[in-house]
């Protein structure tokens, strides 16, 4: 009998497979099982470019605390099969003690694991399989990677009970004697990575993709009409919402492709519902010159991008930040519009909700920038508060005056928005510039007083605290000298790298912007009060985020930088190395 | 396709009068709609013209309308007038219409547009023996006479031999 | 007076008070004209119809009406109205273009917006020129036509709209000519009330890049047989015409997209069971 090691906050594995091993699917099933347990976590995928067969990894970490982001060491990794595991062995290095675990028949171990020191063991995964009837490699890592993790297995057996359910006995008695053996396997090890004791306390855990969450949160807001066009990695936020806005009123078309889309959805604000469209890199491109039709005609939609690697078509399946230029200045023409970025999985729910609001406030198209590390990460969160943000448009009673001015200039810059059907309120939304009455004009003083109600509206908004989230590690220490400034998914490693330098004795302040445009400078600046070493961290290859900031204020102190462009995600041990290194330099 | 001037069925005085009004209310409206277009594209002669035009067809409408005072007229539906053409006989084809057009192309043209007016009257005039109706179209058929008569006397003051075709010295502006 | 109750509008109620534009003897003159004589005879109150456009000269269209307008981007105007009829089925939803904006630019649209047979009715106005940008030749322009971008002409063969229709499922399809007022009239307002995607083509001539097709008048004549409801023999009609046919030539039977869109808002907790672990 082994002895237990120390008891973990986090743990993270892998399973790999290819071939249709279901790698994938025992991750979900162990991610389930832990949140039925009560721990948190989060799961991502790496996958080879086949539609089916591919070579996948299910990259898991587990915790005992809500966490936002992937760790960038893995306890263990356990490979069905090493076929074409060199594509993924880099993104998943292995910790000093870990332990790699698998089946030679199908594929060598990568050379970077072979040659990393670490326990390599041999595991006939195929064989165990082919020895129960109908018998299944995945299951088998299943039992061997919940033992490991000290995953409770009972809850395991019943969570795979239920979603073989509809499959039938066979199958479910074929899956409990996998799991069996993977577990009895584990006794082989030395090594043990056991969770600690989840912190208590919650109201209840889901377990959500941001790209769901993006989907819930819109709905909440408000949404009831979306055009979609399927796109990596945003797809999801589409096929969610197909059913649920039918079961709220609403309804989803597919169209014929994003300049489709973008419009359809303006159309169906026009007519009064709440509208929204979603899409990646390639399909916002396109759905730029309607983006601005958006602004000039001042019809709400929310164009949700779940970024990935670009320019053109890119790298599809990963992560990257670095559409922010085109949603921030895409538009030909000035353009004020809002762009908003959801800082976790859990905070898409949030952003989406808020960008329906924020758009239907102030009758704009608002751009909410997801990305694939969010969009298609699966996480075990606390249930989300309720939010009170919903969509609520200006829009003209059925008590019509006799002159209706569809674009009066108001203190606000928000005029009444009449909805067809509307007896008097007639008018023609126009992406000319126009008069008040929405006539086109060419005129410099409609076109001045145009311009200024459309930005007005956007810069004079009250966006409350939600522009950013703004935390400091030590509460009783206000000398923070240095800042991480980041936005986005980067939020999640930032956040941990703060704790792990407080842990240090290293104090620093996280400023996680939300609201990237309109860009809030006094806000920012007061948030910068006192910070002399700001790191601006993010996923991009020329830092589009840092010349933004830099084209929008001087930003105070010493500022580094640091930046790269996906796959490889910047994690949260890479952010604490700068600060250490920048504090001994 | 649009100038239509012999008359289908019309059965009695009311429904002569229904059409005869509107026939006069599409004039004014046309001519309105054609002074506007002159307007916009800054030929000022023709928009006075055609405002002129324009006026004189709603005089000739207020008389009819008076003459409907306490009289039985059907109410028509818009595709259902008894037009032998596409509209009504005394509304210009807008399709003739050119912004660069002379005093004397648009006369001529309006001249065409009463004399329509003019035969679609003197047509049922010929072949109706209501006496109601026979007296309303032979009444109508000569105000259209008297306009034909005013159209002639304006195309006097503007002789083909003073006609100098006009020329645009500009180019066409692109838009949008 | 003893006028017998008047119909509910007149056609001059769906006319906004703004002047167009356009050149004195464009035939999209006529067709405003008639879409508002359609809209009269329908009796559909002006602010239950949206007259939904793109880019051109034609495209100018909504301002000129008293109706709900929007005049979007080039060649998007069918997805800007299939979004609002989706969203509010209630509406009469019109969408009018032209040529270069429906065929050229929004191409890729219209097979779709015929394929997916929202109920709403598409007018173009062509007149086989990019008028609003100064004559430039456009997917139904002739081989041999001249102009400065395309000098001699540009040896292609015009592309066939009505059979395009047909052939993408558009449930109604019909040609006029704008100088056929009372056709064109009674014809929107056939498409109008037929259910699905009705399309109809008008012939709308551009009197100041296409001078010569002042002719139109003349050379446009009735269809000579029925309409039909037999795709294969409408197709094989409009194949053989002579292009100026006038008049329905397609009546479908297909069903219409259908919507579901309703005002009793579920609540959107129902959404969130799936999550809980
Ligand atoms: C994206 C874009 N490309 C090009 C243009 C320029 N443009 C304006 S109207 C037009 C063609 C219009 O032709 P058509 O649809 O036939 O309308 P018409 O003016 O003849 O009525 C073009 C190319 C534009 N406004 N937007
Ligand atoms: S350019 Fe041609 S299409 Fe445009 S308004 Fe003039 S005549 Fe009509």
């Amino acid at each position: 009998m082994k002895t237990p090691g120390e008891l973990r906050k986090s743990i993270s594995f892998a399973i790999i497979g290819s071939g249709g091993a279901g790698a994938l699917t025992a991750g979900a099933i162990l991610l389930e099982t832990a949140g039925k347990a009560g721990w948190y976590g989060i799961m991502n995928r790496s996958v080879g470019p086949q539609i089916r067969g591919g070579e996948a990894a299910a990259l898991v970490r587990l915790t005992t605390h809500p966490v936002d982001c992937m760790a960038e060491s893995y306890d263990f990794v356990i490979a069905i099969d090493w076929r074409n595991a060199d594509r993924f062995a880099a993104e998943m290095p292995l910790a000093a003690d870990g332990l790699a675990i698998g089946d030679t028949a199908g594929g060598e171990v990568p050379d970077v694991i072979a040659a990393s020191g670490i326990t390599v063991a041999q595991m006939a995964m195929k064989d165990l399989a082919g020895s129960v009837q109908g018998g299944r490699e995945n299951m088998i890592a299943a039992g061997l990677a919940a033992k490991l993790a000290g995953l409770p297995v009972d809850t395991l057996m019943a969570v795979v009970e239920a979603k073989l359910a509809s499959k039938g006995d066979e199958a479910i008695n074929a899956s409990r004697a996998c799991i069996s053996i993977g577990v009895s396997e584990a006794d082989r090890f030395e090594q043990s990575f056991h969770l600690d004791k989840p912190v208590t306390g919650s109201t209840g855990r889901w377990l959500i993709t941001g790209n769901e969450a993006i989907g819930l949160g819109a709905v909440r807001g408000g949404i009831r009409f979306a055009a979609a066009y399927p796109i990596t990695p945003a797809t999801e936020v589409l096929e969610w919402l197909a059913p649920a806005l039918t079961r709220v009123g609403g309804a989803l078309v597919q169209a014929e492709d994003e300049l489709a889309s973008i419009n359809m959805a303006i159309g169906a604000s026009f007519g009064g519902r709440a509208s929204i469209t979603a899409t990646s890199g390639p399909g916002l491109a396109l759905m730029v010159e309607a983006l601005g039709l958006a602004t000039a005609s001042e019809i709400p939609i929310v164009v949700v991008d779940v970024m990935r690697g670009g320019p053109s078509t890119g790298i599809p399946t990963k992560s990257e930040q670095s559409d922010l230029n085109i949603a921030v200045y895409g538009c030909h023409g000035d353009a004020p519009h809002i762009v908003v970025a959801p800082l976790s999985v859990a905070d898409c729910l949030f952003t989406a909700q808020w960008a329906v609001h924020l758009a239907e406030a102030m009758q704009a198209p608002a751009i909410v920038l997801s990305d694939q590390s969010l969009g298609q990460a699966r996480a075990l969160v606390d249930r989300p508060a309720d939010i009170a943000f919903v969509a609520k448009r200006n829009v003209l009673g059925s008590e019509v005056e006799e002159a209706y001015d569809r674009y009066a200039l108001t203190g606000s810059g928000v005029s009444p928005m009449a909805l067809p059907g509307t007896a008097g309120g007639q008018y023609t939304a126009d992406g000319l510039t126009h008069t008040v009455k929405g006539v086109p004009s060419s005129k410099e003083s409609d076109h001045q007083n145009q311009l200024d109600k459309r930005r007005d509206k956007i810069e004079n908004f009250d966006y409350g605290n939600h522009w950013a989230d703004i935390e400091i590690s030590n509460d009783d220490c206000t000398d923070t000298q240095f800042t991480i400034l980041t936005w986005g998914s980067l939020a999640g490693p930032a956040r941990e790298a703060m704790h792990t330098l407080a842990a240090e004795g290293i104090s620093v302040k996280l400023l996680a912007i939300r609201l990237i445009s309109p860009f809030l400078k006094q806000n920012f600046l007061d948030a910068l009060q006192g910070s002399q070493r700001i790191l601006i961290v993010e996923q991009t290859h020329s830092g589009q985020f840092h010349e933004y900031l830099r084209a929008k204020c001087d930003i105070p102190g010493e500022v580094r930088h640091f930046h790269r462009a996906g796959p490889k995600l910047i994690g949260p041990a890479e952010i604490c190395a700068r600060i250490r290194d920048w504090k001994t330099s | 396709m649009t100038a239509g001037v012999t008359s289908k069925v019309i059965g009695s005085a009311g429904e002569l009068l229904a059409h005869a009004y509107q026939m006069e209310l599409e004039a004014q409206e046309r001519y309105g709609y054609l002074a506007d277009q002159m307007e916009m594209h800054n030929n000022a002669d023709l928009a006075k013209l055609f405002r002129e035009l324009a006026r004189v067809e709603g005089i000739h409408a207020g008389d009819i309308l008076e003459q409907m005072q306490g009289m039985q007229v059907p109410q028509i539906n818009p595709l259902d007038y008894k037009w032998s053409g596409s509209e009504s006989p005394e509304a210009l084809d807008m399709g003739d219409m050119h912004y660069m057009m002379t005093p004397r192309q648009a006369l001529l043209l309006a001249l065409k547009a009463e004399q329509n007016a003019f035969e679609f009257f003197d047509h049922l005039l010929k072949s109706t023996d209501d006496e109601d109706t026979r007296r309303f179209a032979a009444e109508f058929a000569e105000e259209e006479q008297e306009h034909v008569e005013l159209v002639l006397k304006e195309l006097k003051k503007h002789p083909e031999s003073d006609e100098r075709t006009r020329e645009d010295m500009d180019p066409p502006i692109q838009q949008e | 007076m003893n006028i017998q109750q008047s119909p509910n509008f007149k056609a001059s109620d769906y006319k906004s008070g703004l002047t167009p534009v356009w050149c004195p003897g464009c035939g999209d003159f006529h067709v405003l004209l008639s879409v508002t004589k359609a809209l009269a005879e329908l009796g559909t109150p002006p602010e239950n119809v949206a007259v939904i456009s793109g880019i051109g000269c034609s495209s100018r269209i909504p301002a000129y009406t008293n109706c709900y307008g929007f005049h979007g981007v080039h060649g998007r105007s069918l997805a800007l109205g299939a979004g609002l009829k989706v969203a509010r089925p209630d509406l009469t939803v019109m969408v009018m273009s032209g040529d270069g904006d429906g065929f050229s630019i929004g191409g890729n649209h219209f097979l779709h917006a015929c394929r997916r047979n929202v109920d709403m009715t598409y007018i173009v106005m062509d007149n086989r020129v990019y008028g609003m940008t100064k004559g430039q030749p456009s997917p139904t322009t002739e081989p041999d036509w001249d102009s400065a971008l395309s000098p001699g002409g540009t040896g292609l063969s015009p592309f066939h709209p009505l059979v395009i229709a047909l052939a993408s499922g558009a449930n109604f399809v019909a040609r006029e000519f704008s100088g056929d007022i009372k056709g064109s009239t009674r014809t929107i307002v056939e498409a109008v009330r037929h259910p699905g995607f009705s399309f109809v083509e008008i012939l709308s001539p551009c009197v100041t890049f296409r001078p010569d097709e002042r002719q139109w008048k003349t050379q446009t004549h009735a269809a000579s047989v029925e309409a039909t409801d037999d795709p294969a023999r409408a197709a094989r009609r409009i194949m053989t015409d002579d292009g100026f046919n006038v008049g329905v030539l397609y009546r479908g039977r297909r069903k219409p997209y259908e919507t579901h869109v309703s005002d009793l808002a579920g609540d959107p907790a129902i959404l969130e069971e799936e999550f809980a672990v």
